[in-house]
């Protein structure tokens, strides 16, 4: 297959100007011929569904919530960037650019990222027009503050909640074109396929998850807007409901899917307390502008920690190692994810961890309480810290918080050109389900960034384009062929599931494929330890499809059947994760291999064998995924050892 | 730790539900209560039980899915904390707990301790929102929000539209949530072009879905996982009031 990444002519800075130009347009009063489909209803599904019932067109938003505000970006607590430089801090649209493409360890398009940064100020505007309660000065003006990777401030926030508080905007909107009569809403509703015919995107196929039934969307063009799949790992900070489906099945529909091994892992969340565990708590990274990381100097020290005969407090000055601050100066604990990740691990690998299970390192708040004061420091992050509270019982006002780096994001999805189409016609991905903007390392506060902006800025202007080409009568109905085989290939397979009567619950399953995945696939891999996870992700399979048990009934509620789509599809996924981190001879942002790293243990690129975006084309069941190659060109940034030194 | 489990089962909307008893004998206190849920529909599927329907999703309180009424209180005995947040280190050994669905009518039961929540969705489609389309705002900075003003609001906006506020009234009123948005707007700049449609839009939509009349408890307030105040029930009683007053827009 030949990947056609549309990328425009032209200056860097030109090129999204050039391109908004050159799309064609759907006149007004042609609009309302056109039906799009939106599935999921975060920030991306929800801009995007409201931007473009506010243009006119026919939206049906689709979400597995029961209601579209419950989405996972509701979760994300630190902030979002834009380059508005209202610091004067010598920020700008390229700044953000750069540091954005640095941070992703040079593996994302450059056209693409200047887009974002480019877009990133009018989100801002936006958000604040819709009434989100953005943290601001005495004065009335917005607050920033400053979040890793970068050297200015330009991250904007609403307390410790500013997903929610975007995402909240994005519902506002959603809900009310939903008043207006242009979006029609399907909570509860799970995509189980896309429908294809004719080589482009005509539908989905759904079920209702109240009453089981499957039902056929048809529509001019389907955006999926279905965020990341973590949850492959079982345990992340991903919401428990956070699914591949939407995306793989596309992917097995002709969709080829972007650097599926590209994950990232979050260095502060809470760490693991016990096998019952559901799932891992993020502290936000902004906790990282004041909070020291540390670890003891000396094993014996952390041996006693960990056997509970000495407390985090008893520990002097001298005996400690505040390991980012002594690694890299410049940036200190505000380094990239990625980077403070992979220290963490290496101080627990060395036996001075913390905690009972030796696997945590501290996150020490005691010189930002003596500098600023509990009132101020209990004013930015009172929430993070009650919420850390509620779940270990300790008090980290008075005691460092212990943390463990999570699964928290996937710069992986499904490939898209510049105008967020997928490989699939009619096709589009949005967010975080998409691959575009983060290489092989998204840094903080970017995400609600990203889904915004594709949501809000990028998606309305490029699905005219492909509206206009086609043609409001390229569509078909819900009864034709196209429709009704898909509908009998998804019950087909939730008979099968119902059918398997083994012994095993699904999320036993699900649980033990994260294990696999987190020991061999997590945050260092190595070509050994990959080739034995493929063989176990195979053995799992089979265990899957010959052993998982699932009570009720498919024609109802029925959560078991829900988790076992979802799980029977990460499970594949998993397979395409190891076979891409084993193509990838190189170490890059999430993605580090053991055997390609620098004599400090830093990340060793192959830009010469490895600049490109490995783009896997579904081959049929059974049968090796097709590596496809869309090589990266830098033209504005010189590729360089990214250093935080 | 042992724990006793009388938990709400009920196989659909039309049938009739009832509590039936659930032994644990090995539960940590370090386990969420969800945890404690999912320990429990493991076992229940090998056994080749129907495990226990309940809502969750993010499981760390912000997502507003989680929804049990635990001996009693909506979200169970903490406060300030959904029933995702809730720990067992909050109970006692050998303790029975008794877990529910929300009740109101406007929430009927989906299936065991699911319940249907939409009335709020349409709450909010009747006025929650700014009218701004994409692409039409000034730049950020020229609405000038005095921090006390942006932090009152995001007092308000800090709901999670969980329920609790509506499970917890004994007229299963949802003043609270519809207060709290309409206070969000009422107080911004943003807001101002639309705050008398909105409160009597809003107020509209919620007298039509059946939720119950307020008589000013504060047990809402109490319950309320994210502790909003009393105070945005006042603020959209004069918003209401000053909307009868001044409008002509709608009607009800």
């Amino acid at each position: 297959m030949k990947l056609e990444s549309k990328i425009p002519e032209g200056p860097l800075a030109e090129k999204w100007a050039r391109q908004k130009f050159a799309l064609k347009l759907v006149n007004p009063a042609n609009k309302r011929k056109y039906d799009v489909i939106v599935v999921g209803t975060g920030l991306a599904g929800a801009s995007a569904a409201a931007s473009l019932a506010e243009l006119g067109y026919n939206v049906k938003a689709f979400c597995y919530q029961d209601s579209p505000r419950r989405a996972h970006s509701i979760a994300a607590q630190g902030g979002i960037n834009a380059a508005k430089n209202y610091q004067n801090d010598g920020d700008s649209v390229f700044r953000l650019f750069y540091d954005t493409i640095k941070g992703g360890d040079y593996r994302a398009r450059e056209g693409n990222v200047h887009r974002l940064a480019e877009v990133s100020v009018n989100i801002i505007d936006q958000c604040v027009a819709q009434g989100v309660p953005f943290a601001r000065e005495y004065g009335g003006t917005l607050a920033n503050r400053s979040f890793g990777g970068a050297q200015v401030s330009r991250t904007f926030y609403a307390r410790g909640q500013t997903g929610q508080q975007l995402l909240l905007g994005a519902y506002s909107a959603l809900s009310r074109q939903v008043a207006n009569g242009k979006v029609k809403l399907y909570t509860r509703t799970e995509m189980l396929d896309l429908v294809v015919e004719g080589g482009k995107a005509r539908g989905i196929v759904t079920r209702n998850l109240i009453t089981g039934k499957i039902e056929s969307h048809s529509a001019h063009a389907v955006l999926l807007c279905t965020g990341g799949y973590g949850n492959v790992f079982y345990l992340s900070t991903n919401a428990m409901g956070c699914n591949v489906t939407a995306a793989w099945r596309a992917h097995k529909k002709g969709a080829v899917f972007g650097n599926p091994c590209f994950t990232q892992i979050h260095p502060t969340c809470i760490p693991v307390s016990g096998h019952y565990q559901s799932k891992l708590t993020l502290m936000s990274e902004s906790l990282r502008n004041d909070g020291r990381v540390w670890a003891p100097k000396s094993k014996e020290d952390a041996q006693k920690i960990q056997k509970g005969q000495l407390k985090a407090t008893d520990l002097a000055e001298d005996a400690r190692d505040y390991f980012l601050e002594r690694r890299y100066p410049a940036f200190g604990n505000l380094v990239p994810r990625d980077v403070a990740s992979r220290n963490a691990k290496n101080m627990c690998d060395e036996g001075r961890g913390v905690s009972k299970t030796g696997l945590a390192v501290y996150l020490d708040f005691a010189d930002a309480i003596k500098r600023d004061g509990q009132k101020v420091i209990e004013a930015k992050y009172g929430n993070l810290f009650e919420m850390y509270e509620k779940i270990t019982g300790e008090n980290p006002y008075e005691t460092p918080m212990m943390i463990y780096p999570a699964v928290h994001y996937t710069m992986g999805g499904l490939w898209v050109d510049y105008n967020l189409m997928t490989t699939v016609p009619g096709l589009y991905a949005l967010g975080e389900a998409n691959f575009s903007d983060h290489g092989a390392n998204r840094l903080g506060a970017s995400a609600l960034m990203q889904g915004l902006a594709d949501g809000y800025f990028v998606i309305p202007y490029t699905v005219g384009d492909y509206l206009a080409t086609i043609g409001p009568a390229d569509k078909i109905p819900v009864d034709s062929p196209a429709f009704k085989e898909t509908e009998q290939k998804v019950q087909a397979q939730i008979n099968r599931m119902m059918s398997i009567k083994g012994t095993r619950p699904v999320d036993d399953l699900h649980k033990e494929l994260g294990h696999i995945m987190w020991e061999y696939c997590g945050m260092a891999r190595n070509a050994e330890g990959l080739q034995l996870a493929k063989q176990k992700i195979q053995a799992l399979k089979k265990e899957f499809w010959s052993n998982a048990k699932i009570m009720g009934d498919a024609e109802e509620m029925n959560q078991a059947l829900e988790q076992a789509g979802r799980v029977a599809d990460f499970i594949e996924l998993g397979e395409l994760m190891v076979d891409d981190a084993l193509n990838r001879n190189e170490s890059c942002g999430g993605h580090f291999r053991e055997e390609y790293q620098t004599p400090d243990g830093e990340a060793l690129r192959d830009d010469e064998h490895y600049a490109y975006v490995a783009a896997w084309e579904y081959q049929g069941e059974g049968n090796p995924e097709l590596l496809n190659k869309e090589m990266l060109e830098f033209e504005n940034v010189k590729l360089t050892q990214r250093s935080y030194k | 730790m042992k724990i006793t489990l009388k938990v709400w089962r009920q196989k659909n909307t039309n049938t009739e539900g009832k509590l039936v008893d659930y032994q644990l004998d090995n539960v940590s206190e370090d386990m969420s209560f969800l945890e404690m849920f999912d320990v429990l529909n493991d076992s229940l599927t090998r056994k080749g039980e129907d495990p226990v329907t309940f809502d969750h999703d993010c499981r760390e309180g912000i997502c507003g899915t989680c929804s049990m009424y635990i001996n009693g209180r909506p979200h169970g005995p903490q406060t300030g904390a959904t029933t995702c947040q809730l720990h067992m280190r909050s109970f006692n050994d050998g303790d029975t707990i008794v877990v529910e669905p929300w009740r109101a009518r406007a929430f009927p039961v989906i299936k065991d301790l699911m319940v249907d929540r939409l009335a709020f969705d349409r709450i909010i489609q009747a006025g929650g929102y700014v009218s701004v389309n994409t692409g039409s705002a000034p730049d950020a900075n020229e609405i000038l929000i005095p921090r006390s003003i942006a932090d009152e609001a995001m007092d308000a906006a800090a709901c999670i539209g969980c329920g609790a506020c509506v499970a917890a009234c004994k007229n299963a009123s949802a003043m609270l949530f519809v207060s709290a948005k309409v206070s969000q707007l009422a107080i911004l700049p943003q807001g101002q072009a639309e705050h008398r449609e909105r409160a009597e839009r809003m107020v509209a939509q919620m007298d039509a879905e059946g939720f119950g009349a307020c008589s000013f408890t504060g047990a809402c307030s109490v319950e309320c996982p994210k502790s909003i105040s009393l105070d945005h029930i006042a603020r959209m009683n004069r918003e209401y009031l000053g909307a009868k007053l001044a409008s002509d827009n709608v009607q009800g």
